[in-house]
């Protein structure tokens, strides 16, 4: 147990170092970033002014220490394109992209289990049929088409719901909802499918094969012969066994969410990281860049890390053969 | 009745020509089964067709300033103008350009990006899997724990942060110049762990047949060992994976230029048409958004089911 989690920690933090290697040396080779921070009417005194305060008249070496240190403390120094500090960019508009990311990952795994159940249960019915047909062509959909689909039917042609932007937003003083005015919730819907659509494809086909698998197990033919009600067969004893591989499926998907909100808040022009990031990669705003780097791998490291140990947990081979392979 | 069967000869049938024994294959008879695959295999052609010939089949070069009337702008589909007299088949977009026209430029880009994309990440990969698979030790563990990292990154994020990355080091006049390379190259890179994968595993079973230590004993180096006889042995879950790769390759292309981190609007592919197109849903120019879209989802769609048909042609195993 020790060795295989010290091992996956450790690949972690190799992981983490390869980034923060990367992101550095975005900062250091990429312009002088003295110059993009004084006009062009600094004196050469001014500028090596600076670039001691900013200890780039240090060593490499210490620089990425002080790089390391600094990113540890969430510390990231000032946008170019907006001159403000890059981790208050981002702590403001984190809210905003961890609350579409729960909403979407809350509706793609309640509609997916909910459609994936019931096309197992009524296999070869119309409905059924259809709902699988479609969630085909779903995922074969690029995300950013699905979007302006969405956007152009509910939007621009029926007008319910609003194509763009969060709505009104309460500010709780550490964070800012829009779950909790109307407008908000209701320019929460269209982003939200859009983000969990895939995701619900993929949970849905995942429960229906797994469903089918179960229900052709001894145990519930046994269950259907004591004379059980198939509303206590199907739901308290098929499904419980199914659960178990999807929960592993959406753990790991939830890192694809927030990659894919990257998408989803382009399209919507939602006020979150992902489109702050995207707004960086076009203007070379390289410390929104390395933060949002580094961010992005931490997320990626820690859900890989637990999902690591929940198989660890659920999966007994794993500690006979003493882990890893 | 013939006289051969008189004269009590047997009879040998003449041996079919390679055409005969293409047409009388599984794969030919499995594509002629499936309607879908058909009007899939009919559109990809069309399309593939349509951004190869593109300079000979449309109306003007939609990105020579000389050949476009600003005049023009926003015709709706199916009109003469009334200004040049010009018939817009598709419209034309705010600068006087035929819809149609670049549609067909824009596959053209999206197609060369996605091809390049996946023989990038497809040569990539399978040179690693080969080393990896052949010669083991260090190298095989540092390329697979590599593979393992990337894994588990969502491919069209990594592009992204490749594509970022790659920018930042470059400078910014080159940007929009070299924006096809930079996208071919982070596309790629998101995408060869797959190949090299499967190449690595086929090759450690490849390795120890009989046919790969008679050419030790009679002295190959390995060099060529690899490449004249392990290497087309394990060319087959490659293909088929690339297959898949090209569909995804495009829709990655797509998405990138959407976000306005691929392809400049002044060399746009289908992508950055529609990003362009979307700032016209609201003000009634709806064709300069619809077209483009709709000709990458037949395009996405149709690539897409050909390399779904097409791996369980080649692989049943995974049927």
């Amino acid at each position: 147990m020790l060795a295989f989690l010290i091992q996956r920690v450790l690949q972690a933090i190799f992981v983490m170092f390869v980034v923060a290697l990367i992101a550095f040396s975005l900062f250091h080779y990429v312009g002088d970033p003295v110059l993009n921070m004084l006009g062009q009417e600094a004196t050469e005194a001014d500028r090596d002014m600076l670039r001691s305060q900013l200890g780039l008249d240090q060593p490499v070496v210490v620089q990425f220490w002080q790089f390391i240190v600094n990113a540890a403390q969430f510390e990231f120094g000032i946008s170019y394109r907006s001159a403000r500090s890059v981790s208050e960019l981002i702590l403001e508009r984190l809210p905003a992209t961890l609350e579409l990311a729960t909403i979407s990952a809350i509706f793609a795994v309640v509609m997916g289990i909910v459609l994936g159940i019931y096309t197992a249960i009524q296999r070869g019915n119309w409905l059924s049929k259809f709902i699988m047909t479609a969630s085909l062509i779903g995922v074969s959909l690029p995300t950013f088409l699905i979007g302006i689909l969405l956007i152009y039917l509910f939007a621009v042609e029926l007008g319910w719901l609003p194509a763009f932007g969060r709505g009104e937003v309460v500010d709780l003083g550490w964070w800012n909802t829009g779950l909790l005015t109307g407008s908000g919730l209701r320019s929460l819907i269209l982003p939200a499918i859009t983000l969990g659509l895939f995701q619900l494809t993929l949970i849905m086909r995942l429960v229906r094969a797994e469903m089918l698998e179960v229900l052709r197990a001894d145990y519930i033919k046994f269950a259907r012969a004591r004379g059980l009600s198939r509303r206590v067969v199907n739901l308290r004893h098929a499904l419980k066994n199914t659960l178990i591989p999807v929960i592993t499926i959406i753990g790991l998907q939830l890192g694809t969410i927030i990659a894919f909100a990257i998408i989803t808040e382009t399209v919507f022009q939602w006020p979150g990281v992902g489109a702050l990031f995207i707004t960086a990669v076009r203007f070379v705003d390289i410390p929104v860049m390395a933060a949002y780097l580094m961010m992005i791998a931490l997320v990626f490291v820690i859900i890989n890390l637990i999902v690591d140990l929940l198989y660890y947990a659920v999966d007994p081979r794993l500690r006979v053969q003493g882990g890893a392979k | 009745m013939s006289q051969h069967a008189e004269r009590g000869d047997v009879v040998v049938p003449a041996r079919p020509g390679r055409l005969r024994t293409f047409l009388d294959s599984d794969i030919v008879y499995s594509w002629k089964q499936q309607p879908v695959v058909i009007v899939a295999t009919l559109v990809t052609l069309v399309m593939f067709a349509g951004a190869l010939f593109a300079p000979w089949i449309t109306p003007q070069n939609p990105f020579d300033p000389r050949q476009i009337d600003l005049i023009d702008a926003f015709t709706p589909p199916l009109t003469t103008s009334d200004f040049t007299g010009t018939f817009y088949l598709l419209g034309s977009d705010s600068q006087g350009r035929d819809v149609f026209s670049a549609i067909l430029y824009g596959s053209r880009i999206s197609l060369l990006v996605g091809f390049a994309a996946v023989l990038f990440a497809l040569v990539l990969g399978t040179l690693l899997g080969l080393s990896a698979g052949f010669r083991g030790g260090w190298r095989d563990a540092l390329i697979m724990r590599v593979a393992d990292v990337q894994l588990t990154f969502p491919s069209i994020l990594m592009a992204l942060l490749i594509f970022g990355v790659i920018r930042g080091f470059l400078p910014r006049s080159m940007h929009a110049e070299v924006a096809i390379i930079v996208l071919i190259v982070a596309i790629g890179l998101s995408d060869w762990v797959q190949y090299a994968r499967a190449v690595r595993g086929a090759t450690m079973v490849e390795k120890s047949k009989e046919y790969v230590q008679a050419a030790r004993v009679i002295g190959l180096p390995d060099r060529k060992i690899l490449v004249q006889h392990i290497l087309p042995n394990v060319m087959r879950p490659v293909l088929v994976i690339g297959t898949i790769g090209l569909a995804l390759a495009i829709i990655a292309e797509a998405t990138l230029s959407f976000l306005g981190v691929g392809m400049p609007a002044t060399q746009p592919s289908l992508g950055t048409l529609i990003r362009v197109g979307q700032d016209y849903m609201f003000s009634g120019e709806w064709w300069i958004l619809l077209f483009p879209g709709v000709a990458l989802l037949m395009l996405a769609l149709s690539v897409n089911l050909l390399g779904d048909w097409l791996r369980d042609v080649l692989n049943p195993k995974l049927r």
